[in-house]
C-alpha cells in the first residue's frame, strides 16, 4: 500500500516559531507529514496544537515578522515551498494548493459580490488567457457544482446564511482545480446538518476532480467520514499517524490518542462521566523536557521526563512514545 | 433608495426651521439696536425710532419671526442692513470663494491624508510610519490660526514665494488650504491607518492571499473599502464643519469669503444677512451630510439591505 502512494507533499522536520514580545512560541516542533495523490489526510489535534501554523507555512501565509520557519522542509512536487520567494509562492497559492479558512462568517470580503470572489482566483491565475466570459461561465459552474444558484452571483455575503458562504468559500478554493487543498477546520463553525451536508459536497467534489486534501479538524467524526490518513497532532509534532482504520480500529495507540477517544461520549457504553485529557497543552513558549506529552500522560515513565521518544513504526502505523519500544506492544495506555 | 432621499430631505424641513427660529431668538437677546447701528450712534432719537418702525422691528417678537419665515418662503430673505443689497446676492457673490477654500483643503486630506495612512499601516513601525505618526501628532495639536501666520511667515514673509494675503490667482489659495486642511488630513492619516491595520488582520484578507492576490491587489482591492468607512464619515461631518472653520482662515488671510461676511454681519449685528448665511451653511450642511450617507451605501453593500429591510416594513 505504502509503494503505491504517490507523494505530492512531504512535510519533514518543520519547525515554525512565533516570535512575540522577546518570548519566543515554538508552535510546531518537527512536524512530518506525508500526503498522496487523490488522498485525504486528516490532521487531528487540541486547539494549540499547531494544525493552522503548519496549514499557513505550507500556503506561505505566516505572519510576516512574527512568523518564521526555522528548520525542516516542505516539498511540493519536489519543489522546495520554504525557498521560493513571493512571487513563485504567490503562482501556487490558490491554483496549485488552495485553502478553506475556519470560518466562512468572516473569510468572505463584505463589499465584494460573491460571485467576483470566486473570479478572482481564476483571474490571478489565467494562463490559458480565458475571456471574460469563459471566466464568468466558469463561476457559474462552480456555483452549481457546490450547489448555490448561479443568479445568486452578484450578491454580497451578507445576504447568504453560514453554510450558504462555506460554500461559495469551497468554491472560491476549488474554481482552479487545485491539486491539493487545505480545509482548516471547514465545518466547525456549521451547524451540524449543515456540517454533514457541506462534508458530504467536499467528499463528492474531492472524487470528481481528483484533490488531494489536508482536513484540519478536532473533531474525530469529520476525521472518521473523510479521511484516509489521519496524524494525531500535539504541541507541533505528530505523535501517531497512520491509515484511518489504524487510529479507530487498531490495538495499539499514543497515549494521546488514547485519551482523545477516551474524552468522547459514547452511545454503547453508560458512563457517569467522560474521561478527559487531565491538564492543559504545554506553553508552547515552554515546553517540557523529554515527551511532550509526559506531564499529562497516565502511563508516563522516567525515560519519558529525559528523553524524547523516537518513532516507533507499526505496520503502517507510526507512533512517537517509549511505550512501543523495540520489543512488541505491552498494551499500556492503549485500551 | 429613492424613497429614503426623499424622506431626508422631508427632514431638512423642521431642522432649517428649527435653526432658524434658535438663530433669530439669538439676535433677538443679543444687545444692540439695528436701527442705531444704521444711523450711528449720535443719531436724533425720533430718527431711530421711525427707522425702527418702517423696519418692522417695534411688532412683537413672534410676528416678526413668522413674517420673517413667510417672506423667505417666498424666496425674500430680506436685504443688509447695511449696504441695502438683497442678502443672497451677497452670499452667492461671496461664497464661490469659500467654496474654493473648502474643496481644495478637502482634496488636500483626501488625496494625501488617505495614502499615507495607507503607507503607513503596510509599513507599520518602519521609519515612514512613525515620521509621519508623529507629524500627524504635531499637525493635530497646532492651533488653525497659528499655523496659517507660521506659514505666511516662511513663505510669504521669509522665502516670498506666496503671497500672504487676499485672493489674486490660484497661488493665494495655497496656505489657506493647507491650513484648512492641516488638522483634518492629520486625523485622517491616522485614522486610515489604524483601520487599515485592522483591516489586514481579518480572514478575509488571509483569503484573498491564499487565492494568490500580490500585496498591492490585497491592499487596493480587498482592504481599502473596508478600512474607508469611517473615513468618509469624518470627512463628511468634517466637510461642513470646515465651511465654518474658514471663518478663522478667511481673517487670517484676509480674504473677502463668506466667512468674512458673516463676522461683519454679526458685527454689525444686519440681522437678515446673519440668518440667510447661517441658514445657507446649514442647508448645505445637510444636502453634504446627505450626499455621505448615499455615498455609504456604494462603499458597503451591506447598509443597502438595511433600507431595502426598512422600505419592506
Amino acid at each position: 500500500m505504502e509503494e503505491k502512494r504517490e507523494i505530492l507533499l512531504d512535510i519533514k522536520n518543520l519547525e515554525v516559531t512565533y516570535q512575540n514580545d522577546g518570548e519566543t512560541v515554538r508552535a510546531v516542533n518537527g512536524l512530518s507529514l506525508v500526503l498522496g495523490k487523490g488522498e485525504t489526510l486528516g490532521l487531528v489535534g487540541e486547539t494549540g496544537a499547531g494544525k493552522t501554523t503548519t496549514a499557513k507555512s505550507i500556503m506561505g501565509l505566516l505572519p510576516k515578522k512574527i512568523g518564521k520557519c526555522t528548520g525542516g522542509s516542505i516539498l511540493f512536487e519536489g519543489q522546495e515551498l520554504l525557498s521560493m520567494d513571493e512571487k513563485e509562492l504567490r503562482s501556487i497559492r490558490g491554483e496549485k494548493i488552495s485553502m478553506i479558512f475556519q470560518d466562512p462568517m468572516t473569510s468572505l470580503n463584505p463589499v465584494i459580490p460573491v460571485g467576483e470572489q470566486v473570479a478572482e482566483a481564476l483571474e490571478l491565475h489565467n494562463h490559458d488567457g480565458r475571456t471574460r466570459e469563459q471566466i464568468e461561465a466558469r463561476v457559474d459552474e462552480m456555483f452549481e457544482l457546490v450547489g448555490i444558484p448561479k443568479a445568486r452571483k452578484h450578491e454580497y455575503p451578507h445576504q447568504f446564511s453560514g453554510g450558504m458562504k462555506q460554500r461559495v468559500v469551497i468554491a472560491m478554493a476549488l474554481a482552479c482545480n487545485p491539486e491539493r487543498l487545505i480545509a482548516d477546520e471547514p465545518t466547525t463553525a456549521l451547524d451540524v446538518t449543515i456540517q454533514a451536508q457541506v462534508l458530504q459536497m467536499m467528499t463528492k467534489l474531492k472524487e470528481e476532480m481528483g484533490t488531494s486534501m489536508i482536513m484540519i479538524t478536532h473533531d474525530l467524526g469529520v476525521v472518521a467520514e473523510t479521511c484516509d490518513y489521519v496524524d494525531v497532532v500535539y504541541a507541533g509534532e505528530v505523535v501517531e499517524s497512520g491509515t484511518v482504520e489504524d487510529i479507530f480500529e487498531g490495538k495499539a495507540h499514543h497515549p494521546y490518542t488514547a485519551g482523545l477517544f477516551h474524552s468522547l461520549p459514547s452511545m454503547g457504553k453508560k458512563k457517569e462521566r467522560l474521561t478527559p485529557i487531565n491538564g492543559l497543552m504545554p506553553d508552547p513558549a515552554d515546553l517540557p523536557e523529554g515527551c511532550f506529552f509526559h506531564p499529562r500522560c497516565p502511563g508516563c515513565m522516567d525515560i519519558c521526563k529525559r528523553k524524547k521518544p523516537d518513532d516507533i513504526r507499526l505496520g503502517t502505523q507510526t507512533i512517537k512514545c517509549h511505550l512501543y519500544g523495540k520489543e512488541e506492544p505491552q498494551g499500556g495506555c492503549a485500551d | 433608495m429613492g424613497k429614503y432621499i426623499l424622506k431626508r430631505l422631508l427632514w431638512m424641513i423642521p431642522v432649517i426651521l428649527g435653526i432658524s427660529f434658535i438663530l433669530f431668538s439669538i439676535l433677538e437677546i443679543t444687545p444692540g439696536d439695528p436701527a442705531v447701528m444704521i444711523l450711528g450712534e449720535s443719531a436724533p432719537p425720533d430718527r431711530v425710532e421711525a427707522l425702527r418702525e418702517e423696519m418692522g422691528l417695534n411688532e412683537p417678537f413672534l410676528q416678526r419671526y413668522v413674517t420673517y419665515v413667510a417672506d423667505a418662503l417666498h424666496g425674500d430673505f430680506g436685504s443688509s442692513y447695511r449696504t441695502k443689497l438683497p442678502v443672497f446676492d451677497e452670499i452667492l457673490s461671496r461664497f464661490p470663494t469659500t467654496l474654493k477654500l473648502t474643496v481644495g483643503g478637502i482634496l488636500l486630506v483626501v488625496i494625501l491624508g488617505i495614502p499615507l495612512g495607507i503607507l503607513s499601516a503596510v509599513k507599520q513601525y518602519s521609519v515612514f510610519d512613525n515620521v509621519s505618526m508623529v507629524a500627524a501628532l504635531i499637525l493635530n495639536s497646532m492651533p488653525g490660526f497659528w499655523l496659517g501666520i507660521m506659514l505666511v511667515l516662511l513663505f510669504s514673509v521669509k522665502l516670498n514665494l506666496l503671497p500672504a494675503t487676499g485672493v489674486n490667482g490660484w497661488n493665494s489659495y495655497i496656505l489657506p488650504c493647507i491650513t484648512l486642511a492641516a488638522g483634518m488630513m492629520a486625523s485622517v492619516v491616522r485614522m486610515t491607518r489604524s483601520n487599515m491595520l485592522e483591516v489586514i488582520r481579518q480572514d478575509y484578507i488571509s483569503t484573498a492571499r491564499a487565492k494568490g492576490a500580490d500585496e498591492e491587489r490585497v491592499i487596493l482591492r480587498h482592504a481599502l473599502r473596508n478600512a474607508l468607512l469611517p473615513v468618509v464619515t469624518i470627512v463628511g461631518l468634517n466637510f461642513s464643519s470646515l465651511l465654518g472653520g474658514t471663518l478663522i482662515i478667511e481673517t487670517v488671510f484676509n480674504i473677502p469669503g463668506l466667512g468674512a461676511l458673516m463676522i461683519t454681519a454679526v458685527r454689525s449685528k444686519d440681522i437678515p444677512l446673519v440668518m440667510a448665511g447661517v441658514l445657507f451653511v446649514a442647508l448645505l450642511g445637510g444636502f453634504i451630510n446627505l450626499f455621505v450617507d448615499v455615498l455609504y451605501v456604494y462603499i458597503d453593500p451591506r447598509l443597502k439591505s438595511q433600507f431595502v429591510r426598512g422600505k419592506g416594513k
